[in-house]
């Protein structure tokens, strides 16, 4: 632990899935701290439970052993209090709320004055460039918009927590390196902690302040790397010396996770 | 009766589900004993509001059981015993009858199912061939798809004394009003069937040069099985009804719906035969329905587990 | 506007062309009139007896709508009921689904037995066992259909489960809703029709129609099942009008996407 405050704190963790006859150990020995104001992202192969990982610090599934502490809260303690906002892959925008609607969402369920709401609301808004589509339906609005709309209904109610799970995945390379910038701008504006899960090396190294990667079968952590890239990054950082071989040391991290090469995972 | 016409105009909200044996199989138990449990209700409900209990040959029965409540749909008259309806199946149809009420009434549900499966074979043709023409041209999309539509908010027993008119006082008249409302779902899903498939396959389609014909067999008509099949279901229901209503107002002999008109008229002597005869009508539906169902898990036994519930 | 114009128009040009074409072919190939009249022989009886087929009419709607509220309400209880209790789903939902085989005009009689023959209320009756399961089933289906990752979102706000029902079940249930409320409409106006066809006031359009027939009086007839039809296409386009009021959100709705 750093001098700073711990706000994610995971410590033994294992989850295991019981299916029929077999059980499937999706995460074994995990211990994650993260500071505030820190931006982690997870990184590794398809089926590490890097998004299982997440899922357990946002109380959307219980561990099978170990301990998760939040805010120096429990877990479910900390969902019940409203401590971290979750940005999920798909944007799961409701169609029948317009875009201001649906960033209004959360608070409306946290049952914040209407004034007060619209207020937030205009400001996210702002925040993601978006003001102008505040009277849009969701389906009026092109994939990166509509998941720039999930992370303003995500940051809504100021989440010292922030919880990304693959937000840019379905995003094409051009909208994404443009949504990294502006995720970097609202971060460094808002000042929240990131949880950030991808399977994107460049994307991990260019937000990150350090890079958490994790192996498969079962899902374990098996190296930390701290991102000293100079902030504010921009996209000049993307041609520097130092960014590529950062990408180098990542994706070395990941093939030594990986052991042995299984056929599928050649690409 | 329909259940899910799929969104009359936008079948959009229902998408066709396709669900294993096993799930067949415990379809019909709950099916069977929910069926147990409303007998029991059936029966709970006479002894609590119904008439002094009577054996089935209308002598009181010993010890006398008496429900304390007098409600008059409970009665005797309103509502016959479990154990009654049953039996009148068994017994001679009419006093002098050498026939059994049941023997007639499945003579009665064989003919019925004649007109009703003829009406659901001319209604799937029809139905499918609009659908397939309105997949190909946009104009008669355009201009048809309203009228489909109107057809079926036009009352299908309003109109059956006319097709008797124009058809002739037979089973074919049944068969017609029963493909009137059979047609209607067939083609509202297969506009939405057809038109389902990944634009994807049907540019690789094009890549191939493939005529509109083989791109209909081969692409089309599998993407839209499911969606058909959906329909089939509801438009099975549709065949059964449509055929005991077009028989109703049309006089037609020898079917379900003229037996529901003669044992209406004689349901002061004997309410068991109208509550039996209502039972074999359920009891085609169901069979038909069951039909449908037996046929899908045939045609999608190795697409199980693509569209599970 | 224009472009609403033309989107329609070649379903009206389809209409105007089926009118006169009918005129014309019956007229032409001078077929009898008590097969097909033509249409301003129609028209001609609906004016003059307009009087008498819009009191029955009126008596077939009450009897329609009345029991479309029945079993609109009656549907969306049990379907609530449904949803809350994961064991009566297990065994409801099959159930209901079979019994949504069942031509339940086969019980109109029995209708007309318990709730009295003449009263409009047994016709109400069976239309309103024939609207309950569609309504029913839709509903279920409905009210479960909200998307995982929704829910899971609810849940990460740590919403109370009537705020995920009111927020996000009810909304992503109103498609299936309104679906069924279109088939219930053309179900009812058929339902209070087979139901007049056991018995009960004669002053019903299913009465006229039948009575008509079998006296000959085929414009009569005809003018009868005018109404029927009017009836059935403008109760579905009330409910089309609500569904659109209701949800300006859903695709059918969309008029411009970008």
């Amino acid at each position: 632990m750093s001098e700073r405050a711990s706000i994610v704190d995971v410590q033994q963790v294992e989850k295991r899935f019981e299916g029929a006859g077999a059980t499937t150990v999706a995460l074994q020995g995990i211990n994650l701290t993260i500071g505030s104001r820190e931006f982690v992202s997870l990184i590794g192969p398809s089926g590490c439970g890097k998004s299982t990982l997440l899922r357990l610090v946002a109380d959307l599934t219980a561990p099978s052993a170990g301990q998760i502490t939040i805010n120096g809260k429990t877990a479910p303690r900390a969902r019940m209090d409203r401590d971290y906002g979750m940005v999920f892959q798909a944007p799961v925008l409701f169609d029948w709320r317009t875009i201001d609607e649906n960033v209004q969402l959360p608070l409306e369920v946290m049952g914040v004055p209407r004034a007060a709401r619209r207020k937030r609301s205009v400001e996210m808004l702002s925040l993601v460039e978006l003001s102008e589509f505040s009277r849009h339906h969701p389906w009026q609005l092109s994939g990166g918009m509509q998941q720039r709309a999930a992370i303003a209904r995500a940051l809504a109610f100021e989440p010292k927590l922030l919880l990304m799970d693959e937000p840019f995945g379905a995003l094409d390379e051009m909208t994404r390196e443009r949504m990294n910038d502006e995720l970097l701008r609202i971060w460094e504006r808002t000042g929240t902690t990131v949880v950030f899960v991808t399977h994107s090396i460049p994307e991990a190294v260019f937000l990150s302040s350090s890079v958490v990667v994790m192996s498969a079968r079962p899902g374990r952590i098996t190296h930390t790397i701290e991102i000293d890239l100079p902030r504010p990054r921009t996209d000049a950082t993307r041609e520097t010396e130092q960014y590529f071989s950062l990408i180098t040391q990542v994706r070395e991290a990941l093939r030594a996770g990986q052991g042995p090469i299984a056929p599928e995972a050649a690409l | 009766m329909t259940t899910a016409v799929p969104g009359l105009i936008r079948p959009s909200s229902i998408r066709p589900r396709v669900i294993g044996v096993g799930g067949a199989v415990r379809s019909v138990g709950a099916f069977l004993l929910v069926l147990v449990v409303l007998a029991a209700v059936w029966e709970l409900a006479k002894a609590i509001g119904g008439v002094p209990w009577r054996d089935f040959l209308g002598s009181p029965i010993d010890p006398p059981w008496n429900p304390p409540l007098r409600i008059k749909q409970l009665n005797d008259q309103n509502l016959p015993h479990v154990w009654d309806v049953a039996t009148a199946f068994f017994q001679p149809a009419t006093r002098n009858s050498p026939h059994s009420l049941g023997a007639i009434l499945i003579d009665a549900a064989v003919f019925t199912g004649r007109s009703a499966f003829a009406g659901f074979v001319i209604g799937g043709i029809f139905g499918t061939a609009l659908a397939v023409i309105f997949v190909h041209s946009r104009l008669l999309e355009r201009a048809l798809v309203p009228y489909v539509i109107a057809s079926q908010t036009v009352p299908i027993v309003a109109l059956a004394p006319m097709v008797v008119l124009w058809i002739g006082r037979d089973w074919t008249s049944v068969a017609l009003v029963s493909a009137y409302l059979t047609f209607f779902p067939v083609t509202i899903a297969g506009i939405r069937g057809l038109a389902s498939p990944d634009p994807r396959a049907l540019d690789l389609m094009r890549t191939y040069a493939a005529d509109p014909w083989r791109v209909l067999w081969k692409v089309r008509f599998p993407a839209a099985m499911p969606y058909f099949f959906t329909a089939f279901k509801i438009a099975a229901t549709a065949s059964v009804v449509g055929a005991i209503v077009g028989e109703e107002p049309t006089g037609i002999r020898g079917g379900l719906g003229r037996a529901i008109l003669q044992f209406n008229e004689q349901y002061i002597t004997g309410p068991e035969k109208l509550w039996a005869t209502v039972l074999a009508s359920a009891a085609l539906g169901i069979v038909f329905f069951g039909a449908v169902r037996v046929v899908e898990l045939v045609v999608f036994r190795n697409r199980q587990a693509v569209i599970e519930a | 506007m224009t472009d609403r114009l033309r989107q329609y128009l070649p379903a009206i040009a389809v209409f105007v062309g089926g009118i006169v074409m009918w005129e014309l072919v019956v007229r032409g190939l001078s077929i009898q009139r008590f097969l097909l009249p033509p249409p301003t022989d129609i028209a001609a009886t609906l004016i003059e007896q307009w009087p008498r087929l819009s009191q029955a009419g009126i008596n077939t709607l009450i009897e329609a709508i009345g029991g479309f509220a029945i079993g609109l309400a009656a549907g969306v209880v049990v379907a609530l009921a449904t949803v809350r209790f994961a064991f009566a789903r297990g065994a409801l939902m099959p159930f209901a689904i079979a019994a949504n085989a069942v031509p339940i005009v086969a019980f109109a009689p029995i209708m007309n037995n318990w709730f009295g023959v003449t009263s409009p209320v047994s016709k109400m009756m069976i239309v309103a066992v024939l609207v309950f399961f569609p309504v029913m089933i839709n509903t279920v289906r409905g009210l479960l259909s909200a998307e995982p990752a929704a829910l899971e979102m609810m849940r990460s706000y740590a919403a109370s489960e009537v705020q995920t029902f009111r927020k996000v079940r009810v909304p992503a249930a109103l498609p299936f809703f309104f679906t069924a409320l279109k088939v219930g409409a053309t179900l009812s106006l058929i339902g209070a029709i087979v139901g007049e066809y056991f018995g009960g006031s004669n002053l019903v359009l299913g009465r006229v129609i039948v009575e008509s027939a079998s006296f000959l009086r085929f414009s009569e007839a005809w003018a009868a099942i005018v109404i029927v039809s009017a009836m059935g296409i403008g109760f579905y386009l009330v409910i089309l009008g609500i569904e659109r009021l209701v949800m300006p959100w859903h695709a059918s709705v969309r008029s411009t996407a970008p």
